[in-house]
């Protein structure tokens, strides 16, 4: 058994691991990345519509900055983020998108003159400015004020990926695929490494290192129809928690109005960004009568619940695989969607052989909400520390430090990735440069020791269950008890019947013996890890006792501000439990910048006050008539944060002169 | 019900010296829009535990999954059973690759190597504020450098060609995408010298033969064989 030695070791090999990466290689630390498939496979290349960064190059995105997007991302998480979290991302954003550019991101640019637009179903013509001529472009996106997300065709992630993997690379930052990390390696209450397994030779390797950050995305695979990749099965979390690591808002999970039927691939939700609608059996547009005012373009949780409605009334097209609607972006044109949406176009003639661009129904696409982002993740610091465990990072969708609360808005995942990992990436490399650790190498050997005994006692089980039909059930619990519309029965069966899989899958045979290759073995120790992650989903829901964001409960229809401004930590207390423990880590409002109030869309009167959302917006508003000065001594007097110097910088825009 | 479709897999472990390359023959009945994504998943989970492949997005963006599909090479997950009348489809790993386990092969090595290789990088000299306007790109010229951007590593084009037979360290299609795409980038300061050093011999660019099964191939469609042409007529100019 082998040891190596870091001074940051980065699991994940994504935007966000690998932005961290380059900050720690930046600062000179020996940084060691490990991914589970050659970088340039990670889902981040799946992002497709595009990245929010508050530009204000476009005519349409005029007057935006850090502001309106700060009010745009806490009124999408609906009042459940970290309002300073939100700070240090809008402000830090804008650079993030400049640094990809000058890595070679291929960002759309504004054409200065008439171009032709559809807004509202109708064909409009806008026209740029000639000091904007070359300058980052940006599309519309649903629940934000201006168009704000810049884009690469459809095929942003991919872009942006490439990019960061290739500055990583010209750094000459460590990269190791095909490496799994199965366990943290704890000494007492730090994090110092991670016992890693090679899935080529099945051999384990103790990664020994001052600081470790878990960057492995999302959990969306515990769900059975979901838009993520194979590899998105919350593992990441899952060591975290075997390593008593606390996690945050883990019932917070988004469903994309927009992915297509049957097979679950997600068309963006540019489509509907740059003017495409919704339709219903009928054809008839139906959006704009549940959202009057942001229509198609509501916040993702509000659209998706309000399709499902529409279905409800009987409105849906009966399919083999039920009921759906259609998106339209026929209406966009022919050019349009074979320039700015082709791999919508791909994805939709290659598997349900329909072209988006042919006129009218023939065009159209079947659609149905379905898992597609975790706004959960391990609870960590606005620097991305966890809250108990020292040495211990994370960032991006990995993460909840708390950016999106309960709802994450469209075209601030990818940029979060990026952001976290230029922000946190800093802070972390700042820990690593300060830390020293002292470890014996029989602590080291111990816990690998520990994992190789786990892996063989797998293999040598002879029970009687399937690894593969315990995984199918579990998503098909999670799918069906622990969805878009959830309540207090279903999410109580789903907990009791979740633990008894646990159980279960103790009780499994493994077909082959082989230590390596033997992809049935890797589910024999994933499984019971995503269990653990579906766990802290389906606990937290069946608590929470109220509807926000994308956590909708039936027997609990309304916000609930006075009890339930908080956020959830789940975790396991002991390791042989079968399920987490939760607490609760309140929200204080009288600090917000932005007290909770009505999102601007979603069911009006629909939330149960919290009499102190009053005083603190009088207090904001005393603060606001009284303040001479620009608009950033204003935002300091109203939340001061904290955030590197040279992140904090104000960001240049035309035509906005430097005091705002 | 579907019809029945026969799976013919070539499998093989490496590692293991009692391994010797076989075909086994799974049947399954076909359900509606089914890719073989869902075949061999349905294969892995109910027939064969230990067939091994390699799928991540299963939506044709990560180019993961590229193999040879009745001797075509090309990505599993775009691929639909219902467009083989027969029903019946042999798969092989991609030729040129190291192969790791039956289907799945190791694309991750070859592609570091051709980058590193190729610089795949934007080489630049000046330092960039990020707290000021980004430098402008002519919106004609960013569309461009997109389109050679759109290339997904899943070796295709490599398993496709002729030259990475004969010559191991030949940079493939997709070695020589990268470098034009990083020669129309106005972020880079290379110049053609520059790529020449880089790719100016018969694992680069002087090695292609011109016989466009990359092209053929290519699961983005990318017009490789008009870059490659491009390339070598710049570098030969300069």
């Amino acid at each position: 058994m082998q040891i190596k030695y870091a001074d940051a070791l980065i699991i994940g090999g994504g935007l966000a691991g690998l932005r961290s990466a380059i900050a720690t290689g930046a600062k000179g630390l020996d940084t060691i990345v490990l991914s589970l498939v050659p970088v340039k496979r990670s889902h981040s290349a799946a992002a497709q519509g595009g990245m929010q960064a508050s530009l204000a190059n476009s005519i349409m995105g005029e007057g935006d900055n850090e502001d309106v997007h700060f009010s745009d991302t806490v009124k999408g998480s609906d009042w459940g983020c970290d309002q300073e979290v939100a700070r240090m991302f809008v402000t830090t954003a804008p650079k993030a998108i400049r640094e990809l550019a000058a890595w070679g991101v291929p960002w759309s640019r504004v054409q200065k003159g008439d171009r032709e637009v559809v807004i509202n179903t109708k064909q409009t013509t806008i026209t740029e400015k000639e000091e904007a001529h070359g300058l980052i472009n940006a599309r519309d996106f649903g629940g934000t004020k201006k168009w704000r997300t810049c884009y690469t065709a459809d095929a942003t992630g991919h872009t942006m990926l490439y990019a960061v993997a290739n500055e990583a690379m010209r750094l000459g930052v460590k990269i190791e695929d095909k490496k799994e990390a199965i366990s943290l390696i704890m000494q007492e209450d730090q994090c110092v490494g991670a016992i890693v397994r090679d899935l080529k030779d099945g051999t384990l390797c103790a990664y020994v290192a001052k600081g470790t950050m878990i960057a492995t995305g999302g959990y969306g695979r515990i769900y059975k129809q979901s838009t993520n990749a194979t590899i998105c099965k919350g593992t990441g979390h899952a060591i975290a928690i075997e390593a008593g690591a606390y996690m945050g808002n883990m019932e917070a999970v988004q469903f994309h109005p927009t992915p297509i039927v049957p097979s679950g691939i997600l068309l963006t939700e540019g489509c509907r960004g740059d003017g495409g609608v919704l339709r219903d059996k009928d054809g008839y547009r139906f959006m704009p009568d549940y959202e009057p005012e942001k229509k198609d373009l509501a916040s993702r949780d509000v659209v998706s619940r309000r399709m499902l409605e529409h279905i409800k009334k009987g409105k849906g097209v009966p399919s083999p695989y039920g009921d759906h609607l259609w998106l339209d972006i026929s209406i966009l044109g022919r050019e349009h969607v074979e320039k700015n949406l082709r791999d919508v176009r791909d994805i939709s003639m290659t598997f349900n052989g329909i072209d988006p661009a042919d006129p009218a129904e023939k065009g159209w696409m079947p659609v149905l909400p379905m898992q597609h982002y975790s706004m959960g993740g391990i609870r960590v610091t606005p620097e991305g520390h966890s809250v108990n465990i020292k040495g211990l990072f994370s960032c991006g969708e990995a993460a909840c430090w708390d950016l999106h609360g309960f709802n994450r808005l469209g075209g601030n995942s990818v940029s979060e990735t990026v952001v976290s990992g230029m922000i946190i990436g800093n802070y972390f490399a700042d820990y690593c440069n300060t830390t020293e650790i002292t470890i014996s190498t029989a602590a080291v050997h111990q816990e690998l020791d520990k994992q190789q005994r786990y892996l063989e006692s797998l293999l040598e089980l002879e029970g009687e269950e399937n690894i593969y039909n315990i995984k199918d059930e579990m998503r098909r619990i999670m799918q069906e008890k622990v969805g878009i519309f959830r309540n207090g029965k279903d999410l109580e069966d789903a907990v009791s019947e979740l633990k008894a899989l646990l159980q279960k899958t103790k009780q499994i045979r493994i077909t082959k013996k082989e230590s390596h290759l033997n992809q049935e073995l890797e589910e024999a120790y994933k499984v019971p890890m995503m269990l653990k992650v579906a766990l802290c989903v389906a606990k937290g829901a069946r608590d929470r006792t109220e509807s926000r964001g994308a956590h909708y409960r039936e027997d609990y229809l309304k916000r609930d501000d006075a009890n339930w401004l908080n956020r959830t930590l789940s975790y396991w207390a002991a390791a042989d439990d079968l399920e987490p423990t939760l607490k609760y880590e309140p929200l204080d409002i009288m600090k917000m910048e932005m007290p909770p109030a009505f999102r601007g869309y979603g069911k009006k009167g629909n939330t149960i006050e919290n009499p102190l959302s009053q005083v603190r917006q009088e207090e904001v508003d005393s603060i606001v008539a009284s303040h001479q000065g620009d608009r950033f001594t204003l935002q300091e007097k109203l939340m001061p944060f904290k955030l590197q110097p040279e992140y904090k910088r104000q960001n240049e825009r035309i035509g906005e002169d430097n005091n705002g | 019900m579907g019809r029945e479709i026969t799976i013919k897999v070539l499998k093989y472990n490496p590692t293991d010296s009692q391994s010797t390359p076989t075909f086994v023959e799974y049947t399954l009945e076909e359900t509606p829009g089914m890719t073989l994504y869902i075949a061999l998943t349905k294969i892995k989970s109910s027939i064969d535990h230990d067939l091994t492949s390699d799928f991540v997005c299963r939506a044709g963006i990560c180019g993961a999954c590229g193999m040879l599909v009745n001797g075509k090479p090309q990505l599993a997950c775009r691929t639909l059973t219902s467009d083989f009348e027969g029903g019946k489809i042999e798969l092989l790993p991609l030729p040129t690759f190291k192969l790791i386990k039956d289907l799945s092969v190791d694309t991750g090595a070859w592609m570091e190597k051709m980058s590193l290789r190729v610089h795949s990088w934007i080489e630049k000299h000046e330092e960039t504020d990020l707290a000021k306007l980004e430098k402008r790109v002519e919106p004609a010229v960013a569309d461009e450098v997109f389109e050679l951007d759109r290339c997904i590593e899943c070796g295709i084009c490599v398993a496709s060609c002729s030259t990475a037979i004969m010559r191991e360290d030949f940079v493939g299609a997709v070695g020589l995408n990268r470098v034009a795409r990083f020669s129309i980038d106005p972020h880079d300061t290379r110049t053609d010298e520059d790529f020449y050093e880089l790719i100016g011999d018969d694992d680069g660019i002087f090695g292609c033969m011109s016989l466009m099964a990359c092209e053929d191939h290519c699961p983005k469609n990318l017009s490789l064989q008009s870059k490659i042409a491009y390339m070598r007529r710049k570098l030969v100019m300069s």
